[in-house]
């Protein structure tokens, strides 16, 4: 019996099978929906159409005898005249949720039109239930891999290049004077150096410039083994204190420095204002002041939004322990740059900080005496200072890892293009190449 | 209504001998029970039989202390109130959500590294929409069960008058009225029928899956109950045993009219099932609601988890094991900076610190720290896995459910994926366990032969016939190179055109006849007159339209007849007869009338024959009688009966056909079809009164041998019988199955049947869908064991099957040609020997060696029991599939449960994971959708895997570098979304669109559904690689991105990198490098495709831009905006991670392509170079090697023949192997 479901499929198949693997081809795409469009009305030589029940009287013989499974039809036609409710007659108890629907469409019907139920179950056509939507299937064709593998290679080799130039064109002078500083009756006592307030924490380097570093050149301060990172030190601050005066009470999660001994809060209160570092630079070259711009050391947007302009710092650093820098209380927070800039917490515990910025040119062999104090405690945990004079390109600082990091994924990509074309060569396979098929390769495994 | 009722009084208890004999005087004999008896002996009234029924009273039942339940039936889980508490319990109940819970509850204590609303919200949200999934489900519940409950029945309402009341209202103690073809509503004492003798049919096809009908009876003292009018003041007392499962047993009394009678099974009509060839029945409701039977039965069905994730639980727990490792590594790790080095840090004021990080008590911390570390690293499990899951597996039962490719015009039915969490294991099965009857047949006969006087008649071919002559003609024609799609689509062209041709010709619609498929002018339209052996022909057609036990229906409407038969091929021999002109016309109840009508030209004459005696089938004769009188007081006996059962009881003059009729109905078996023999016997009188005489005594004879004596008896005048002919019937098979089996062989499934049919039918059957084949070597296993034999004959039947399945062991073991295929047939009393301990391994290693499997006589349980031992055995993953409620504990128990919904019960369907409604979607079923669905989900998991430990490690690593102290590098809101938002779309399009190939190729290379049973996608090579890929990129992503951003300024303007900006970054890498790794996985890429996957990444600059807006975000301020967007370093970082990140894998796919392609790379070259368009033989070829060696199936069939012609034509096989090479 070629019932119509079959005669569609095979139909289907076959057509598909011409224009196979094609299925982005809008034109197939179409073919193919006609073909699946059609398929319930196509046969209506053999099918009674819908429509065609409702004059009993004039079609139905003539349908009988056309149609493939008249059995069927007989079999729905001796069921309608009975004068019960058609579902009392037909489900039985338990019902598959399909077949309720089902038996629900037929029992409503009532005017003997369950003929049509079958159809109105029909799950409608779409592409997208019948999962046949377009798609592209792009394949690895050896020349798709070579290409992408040369591509890649192409585009990372010189932007590893370049981002070398330009890391190599920073200049950058690091000067570790943590150590230095300390007078060296007090090496072994470091701590107690640092601790000691009367001791003056004066301190005096010279630089020598080994390149032409063109201005801006960048003065940071490095700490190392210093967890800015630290869960507890990230938590430990107050946003809404920062960014509104009104807020200045507000000093949840700045444990354990929220309130001077008299319960008064801190603002900005927390352990990472607490710590703001404090030591200090000044720079002179040959009896001339190189004057450092601690302005627009900051994001503008910390400046202008997260600290605000008509905050000041109150109780800060009033407690029993002094931590770091003290604050003009004078100077709203928007203004204080240096701490704005430290409480951008370093992700990691060795981290530079934008100190502020040289707007001179300095010249190769020229000797930059520094003044500083060290005032900062890096001894008790064993961080290193350092400080930095640094040019900076495009790119930022002197990175050099990008670019031969670049470099190398670049160069193993190129590699890989000729390994892969190699591979192509010394053991071509055809593409589609049906010998490859397991049941080719393996005929005896199967 | 009343006149109608007095045609259809007939006392079948008259007619019938064996099964529906009623002692008339006598309570004796478990089975009869019509009399009063005393209650003293019986156990009513005792514990466990405390039920009473007031008939007729309901009113009693509606108060304590009888109230009973209402007959409203309940299948959902939950209701309003117990929705919320058990749905969330079942929720939690998955350990990774337990520990999400745990986690979330966590958050809120400042133990947690997050804030708590990141915990909660996507736990809510995944929990949310699990919970919403399950309300859905519950709800299409409860509408079924209201659709139930809902149905009207007759109920009595007083004053003889009966009204229409939902079934949901019945009470115990209603009299209802059930009419012809409707459901009984509750379990019923039976008090009358339309018949005189109060016997009724009942279709149990609900409760058991038999489909043959069964006699109820009514008492006798409640036959004159037979009007409306007469349960006016009907009382009664029914007292019995309490609701039990028990489908056959009851045991209870009816206490009428001071009179006490035992009331036994055949009184009683079970909910469910159908009342048949009866007009209406009245019964009395016993048990309602949940007490009866069939809901007694009903059994939750077990709850089935795939293979796939069981393993993904094992894969999960590993993880669980590395997330509490790397805990501990970093708890530990915590503990000893807290101890060393957290006094040295001034700056975190160690002076003032908690006990979660106290530097004195670092042990406790540690511990503290423990459970932050649990938290913090969460993202190693993904959460949203098993949301996704339920969600890709919703939308791929939706497709199922969609698919018109399974659409079933006829019945209106679609597929539907009952529970979606086995969608993947529909890909991974290896055996599959069928029902017969209903599944692979449409339990509908088509008369198609006969043979009649040594003479064959039926030009029309069975199924089986057509398709082998097609093939073999193909198969000549051409080279095996033509694919066997190819051979079945001509087929169906050619069909369609021969009846196209039909039509048009004009001839009559015989060929549409329900049950009737002949095909012989020489016998249609009169013609048999001018046959040599008319007289022969005549006898034959009188034989079939007279031995029987049907009832003839008119339509009212078209004057039409149809008929009841009790079997399908009695049915169908009825219709035969009528068509060559011998209308079975009336019953009454002592004649059948018949119109003949000789040729086409005469009139029809009208015959009455007597019925003096009808001696029906049963399973034991094998045979059924009537003897009857002709309108000349001739005595007939007719007899049709098993050949065999037939052939021996012969009279030495009725041999005269038997060579030719051997002949013939071995041809018909051949051809797959179901035979009988016809045979008569003229009797004198006397011979026949002094017979009747012994019958009548055996007949009244009381005793336990009664049977015994009445086959004695009737095995006497069943002798000396002439052979006539012999009936070919084609039990139906549905539209396409020996096509399904053939091509599901192909796929490499194995293939078992389990029927109840006799073995015989079983055997054509196998024949009929190829499971068997000539010169397949037929292994049968049976025992002869009865059923009442003693212990040492059990042992001895035992032994010699355990002997037997040696010797086919052995069979096979010696066997050297490698083209031999063996079949197993085994009947249910020796499975129930093999089905043992010692022996069912022995029994499993011969049944697997064998190619195809046939059990017959299976009961139910056994179907279930071989099931879990073809499971348990193999370990690998078994379909069951079924259509009667037979199968439910095979559907059940097997891995993968598949319901036919075809015309009748929904038991099987109810119990089953999917249903379709004919057996051949099953082949869609598996190949297409297991297929894919089982790729999309093995690659979806593995993917999460990857995604989720690129994510989580990094989280890890970082912890190395913060002291261990719980500091996340990302915001909170990255690490919500992350799961939620930015990664899921993609994946789960990849679960719900992926297709490697497409549908039409997963149908045409079947051997690529190999690779599901084979787990080629969710092996330990795949999972662990995903897995390394995960830590591989988490590494690159993380150490790249520390190096770029160590200490040097990032921007110009001289500024640094804070945490802020790295995390953002390496988020920014996370989200390029698994979106462009998922888009690498994909080889099918709809629009739906592109906009997830670089929705995704757009979606995340959205995020970023916008919530950098935000002044909330803290540190992410204006991040994207002011900070990470100008710089060049940000987007040369984010290319060169993604870039180092995806680099291996692809490494690792142009490698296996190129050199180690899998079957579907391949064929997806073919396709992407249209080599299939341009070089189409290699295309077929192709196709029809992508196939299993099968030993059964068409193609089998085939390959055997053409062997054969090989063996015979040496020369010409070279020459084809170098056409394959060309």
């Amino acid at each position: 019996m070629a019932s119509d479901p079959a005669g569609d499929e095979g139909g289907g198949c076959r057509l598909r099978s011409i224009c196979g693997g094609c299925d982005s081809d809008p034109d197939v795409v179409l073919r193919r929906l006609d073909t699946n469009t059609s398929a319930p009305t196509a046969p209506q030589s053999a099918l009674p159409s819908p429509s065609s029940s409702s004059f009993p009287n004039q079609q139905e013989p003539r349908l009988l005898f056309l149609s493939p499974n008249p059995s069927k039809q007989q079999a729905r036609k001796s069921r309608k005249p009975r004068d019960q409710p058609p579902a009392l007659a037909e489900s039985p108890p338990f019902l598959g949720p399909g077949m309720a629907s089902n038996v629900a469409v037929t029992g409503n019907a009532g005017s003997g039109a369950d003929g049509d139920a079958p159809r109105r179950n029909r799950p409608k056509y779409s592409k997208f239930t019948q999962q046949e939507l377009p798609a592209c299937k792009p394949i690895l064709t050896p020349k798709w891999v070579v290409s992408v593998f040369f591509l890649v290679g192409v585009i990372f080799v010189p932007v590893g290049v370049v981002s070398l130039l330009a890391a190599r064109d920073v200049v950058e002078i690091i000067d570790r004077y943590d150590h230095a500083c300390v007078p060296p009756n007090m090496t072994d006592n470091k701590l107690g150096y640092i601790r000691n307030q009367t001791i003056s924490k004066d301190c005096t380097r010279t630089l020598r410039v080994k390149k032409d570093m063109k201005q801006p050149i960048f003065v940071y301060y490095q700490l190392d083994n210093f967890y800015q990172n630290h869960r507890r030190y990230v938590k430990s601050r107050n946003d809404a204190q920062l960014r509104d005066y009104k807020k200045a009470n507000q000093t949840t999660s700045c444990e354990p420095e929220r309130f001077t001994a008299d319960g008064k809060p801190i603002v900005p209160c927390g352990l990472i204002a607490w710590s703001l570092f404090n030591d200090t630079y000044s720079f002179t070259r040959s009896n001339e002041n190189l004057t450092v711009d601690k302005k627009d050391i900051s994001w503008k947007s910390d400046r202008e939004h997260k600290f605000a302009k008509n905050v000041y710092p109150s109780n800060f650093q009033n407690g029993a322990l002094i931590g770091g820098k003290m604050l003009n209380a004078s100077i709203p927070l928007s203004e204080q740059e240096d701490l704005i800039v430290w409480m951008r917490t370093a992700a990691l515990p060795t981290f530079r900080k934008l100190y502020g910025r040289i707007s001179v040119d300095l010249k190769v062999n020229d000797t930059i005496i520094v003044k500083l104090s060290n005032n900062y405690n890096t001894y008790s945990f064993g961080g290193k200072k350092k400080l930095v004079l640094s040019t900076a390109t495009w790119l930022g600082g002197k990175n050099e890892f990008l670019g031969f990091a670049y470099l190398i994924v670049g160069g193993l990509c190129i590699f890989l293009a000729f390994a892969f074309t190699l591979l192509y060569v010394i053991k071509p396979r055809k593409l589609g190449d049906h010998n490859y098929l397991s049941w080719n390769r393996h005929p005896s495994g199967r | 209504m009343a006149r109608a009722r007095k045609r259809d009084r007939l006392r079948w208890s008259k007619l019938y001998t064996f099964s529906c004999f009623r002692h008339p005087h006598t309570d004796e004999g478990g089975g009869g029970g019509g009399g009063p008896s005393a209650a003293s002996g019986s156990p009513v009234g005792g514990p466990g039989f405390s039920r009473v029924v007031h008939c007729n009273n309901s009113i009693l039942h509606r108060r304590k202390p009888l109230k009973y339940p209402t007959n409203y039936i309940s299948t959902t889980k939950y209701n309003v109130l117990t929705f919320l508490p058990k749905a969330i319990f079942e929720q939690f109940r998955r350990v990774a959500n337990l520990y999400f819970l745990l986690t979330a509850i966590l958050s809120l204590t400042p133990v947690c590294p997050f804030s708590p609303v990141s915990m909660i919200a996507p736990l809510a949200f995944v929990v949310g929409l699990s919970m919403i999934k399950e309300a859905l489900e519950d709800w299409r519940r409860f509408m079924q069960d209201m659709k139930v409950n809902n149905r009207k029945v007759s109920v009595h309402k007083g004053d003889g008058e009966f009204g229409f009341r939902h079934w949901e209202d019945l009470c115990v103690g209603d009299v209802v009225r059930v009419e012809k073809d409707q459901f009984f509503p509750a379990d019923l004492l039976l008090l009358s029928s339309s018949y005189e003798d109060g016997i009724c049919y009942v279709e149990t096809m609900n409760l058991d899956g038999e489909t043959n009908l069964k006699l109820k009876r009514s008492l006798e003292v409640t036959l004159p109950l037979e009007e409306d009018e007469t349960y006016k003041d009907f009382r009664g007392v029914i007292r019995c045993e309490d609701p039990n499962p028990s489908l056959y047993t009851f045991i209870g009394n009816l206490e009428y009219e001071r009179q006490i009678y035992s009331i036994d099974p055949f009184q009683i009509l079970l909910r469910d099932s159908k009342l048949r060839n009866t007009a209406f029945i009245y019964g009395v409701v016993i048990f309602t609601g949940h007490d009866s039977k069939v809901m007694q039965n009903s059994t939750e069905s077990p709850s089935k988890r795939s293979r796939i994730e069981k393993k993904m639980d094992l894969v999960i727990y590993i993880l669980f094991t590395v997330l509490v490792l790397i805990s501990l590594i970093s708890s530990i790790g915590f503990a000893v900076r807290i101890k060393l080095d957290l006094p040295r840090w001034w700056y975190l004021q160690p002076e003032k610190s908690n006990k979660l990080d106290d530097p004195t008590r670092p042990a406790l911390s540690g511990i503290f720290h423990l459970i932050t570390a649990l938290i913090l690293y969460g993202y190693l499990i993904p959460i949203s896995l098993y949301v996704s899951i339920e969600v890709v597996k919703v939308a791929q039962a939706h497709f199922i459910n969609q698919d018109l490719h399974m659409f079933d015009e006829e019945t209106g039915n679609t597929a539907q994926a009952r529970t979606s969490n086995l969608n993947e294991e529909l890909g991974q099965v290896h055996t599959i366990l069928s029902d017969k009857t209903g599944t692979l047949t449409c339990n509908q006969m088509d008369f198609l032969k006969c043979s009649i006087a040594g003479v064959s008649y039926g030009v029309r071919a069975s199924e089986v016939e057509r398709a082998a002559a097609k093939q073999m003609a193909s198969g000549a024609a051409d080279d095996q190179d033509i694919s066997l799609e190819d051979v079945w689509e001509n087929t169906e062209d050619e069909i369609q055109l021969l009846e196209g041709v039909n039509f048009s010709a004009g001839n009559t619609p015989k060929t549409s006849i329900k049950g009737f498929s002949f095909e012989d002018n020489r016998l249609m339209q009169g013609n048999w007159t001018k046959e040599p052996n008319s007289n022969m022909v005549l006898l034959f057609f009188r034989i079939l339209a007279l031995c029987h036990t049907a009832i003839p229906e008119v339509n009212e409407e078209t004057g039409a007849l149809t008929y009841e038969a009790e079997s399908p091929d009695e049915g169908a021999f009825l219709v035969a007869a009528r068509e060559f002109g011998f209308e079975f016309s009336k019953r009454t109840q002592s004649s059948i009338f018949i119109k003949e009508k000789y040729t086409s030209s005469n009139g029809t004459i009208e015959r009455e024959f007597k019925i003096l005696n009808l001696l029906e089938f049963n399973s034991k004769r094998k045979r059924m009688t009537v003897i009857l009188k002709d309108e000349d007081d001739r005595i007939f006996l007719l007899c049709k009966g098993a050949d065999t059962i037939i052939f021996d009881r012969l009279a030495k003059n009725g041999r005269l056909y038997e060579p030719d009729t051997t002949k013939h109905l071995n041809e018909y078996g051949e051809a797959g079809l179901r035979t009988l023999a016809l045979s008569y016997r003229m009797l004198e009188e006397s011979e026949y009164a002094s017979w009747n005489a012994e019958f009548l005594q055996a007949k009244t004879s009381i005793g336990p041998d009664r049977e015994l004596q009445l086959e004695r008896v009737a095995d006497l005048i069943e002798r000396e019988l002439i052979l006539v002919g012999a009936t070919a019937v084609e039990d139906k098979l549905q539209t396409g199955v020996p096509q399904c089996i053939d091509r599901l062989a192909q796929a490499g499934l194995k293939i078992w049947v389990l029927t109840g049919d006799k073995m015989e039918t079983a055997i054509n059957i196998g024949y009929a869908c190829s499971l068997l084949r000539q010169g397949m070597k037929r292994i049968s296993l049976s025992t002869t064991a009865g059923d009442q034999v003693a212990q040492d004959a059990q042992k001895a039947a035992k032994e010699s099957l355990m002997l037997q399945i040696a010797n086919g062991s052995q069979m096979v073991k010696l066997e050297k040609d490698p083209d031999a295929a063996f079949a197993l047939i085994i009947d249910g009393k020796a499975l129930t020997f093999a089905l043992e301990d010692d022996m069912k391994h022995m029994f499993l290693n011969l049944a697997t060696e064998c190619a195809s499997v046939i059990c017959c006589r299976v009961s139910p349980r056994q179907k279930a029991l071989v099931t879990r031992l073809v499971k348990e055995g193999l370990g690998k993953t078994t379909l069951a599939i079924g259509d009667g409620a037979n199968d439910v504990g095979m559907i059940q128990e097997a891995d993968i449960g598949v319901g036919i919904s075809g015309v009748e019960g929904m038991q099987a369907v109810m119990a089953s994971d999917f249903s379709i409604s004919q057996f051949r979607f099953l082949e869609r079923l598996l190949v297409v959708h297991g297929h894919w669905c089982y790729k999309r989900i093995a690659q979806m998991i593995c993917y999460f895997f990857y995604k989720n430990i690129t994510f989580g490690l990094t989280i890890f690593y970082f912890e190395a570098f913060a002291g261990f102290s719980g500091q996340s590098v990302y915001d909170d809101w990255f690490m919500l979304l992350f799961n939620v938002v930015l990664t899921s779309l993609p994946v789960i399009s990849l679960g719900v669109f992926e297709q490697d190939v497409s549908a039409e190729i997963c149908l045409q290379f079947p051997a690529l559904y190999q690779q599901g049973p084979n787990n080629l996608f969710f092996d330990w090579y795949r999972i662990l690689g995903w897995m390394g890929n995960g830590l591989y990129s988490s590494l690159a992503i993380f150490f790249l991105n520390i190096c770029i951003f160590y200490d040097q300024a990032i921007r110009s303007g001289g500024q640094t990198a804070d945490m802020a900006s790295v995390g953002t970054t390496m988020f920014s890498c996370i989200i390029w490098a698994v979106n462009i790794q998922i888009a690498l996985t994909m080889s099918h890429f709809t629009w739906i495709q592109h906009v997830f996957v670089w929705g995704s990444i757009g979606t995340w600059y959205v995020f970023i831009i916008a919530y950098g807006m935000a002044l909330k975000s803290r540190d992410n301020y204006q991040i994207m905006l002011e900070v990470l967007g100008p710089a060049p370093l940000y987007w040369a970082a984010t290319l060169l991670v993604t870039a180092a990140c995806n680099i291996p894998y692809l490494i690792h796919i142009s490698y296996q392509r190129s050199c180690n392609p899998l079957d579907h790379h391949v064929i997806q070259e073919i396709k992407y170079l249209r080599k299939d368009v341009e070089d189409e033989t290699m295309w077929k070829r192709e196709r029809s090697k992508a196939r299993q060696r099968t030993k059964i199936g068409f193609t089998a069939r085939v390959d055997a023949k053409i062997k054969q012609i090989k063996g015979r034509l040496h020369k010409k096989s070279p020459s084809l192997t170098i056409h394959t090479v060309a």
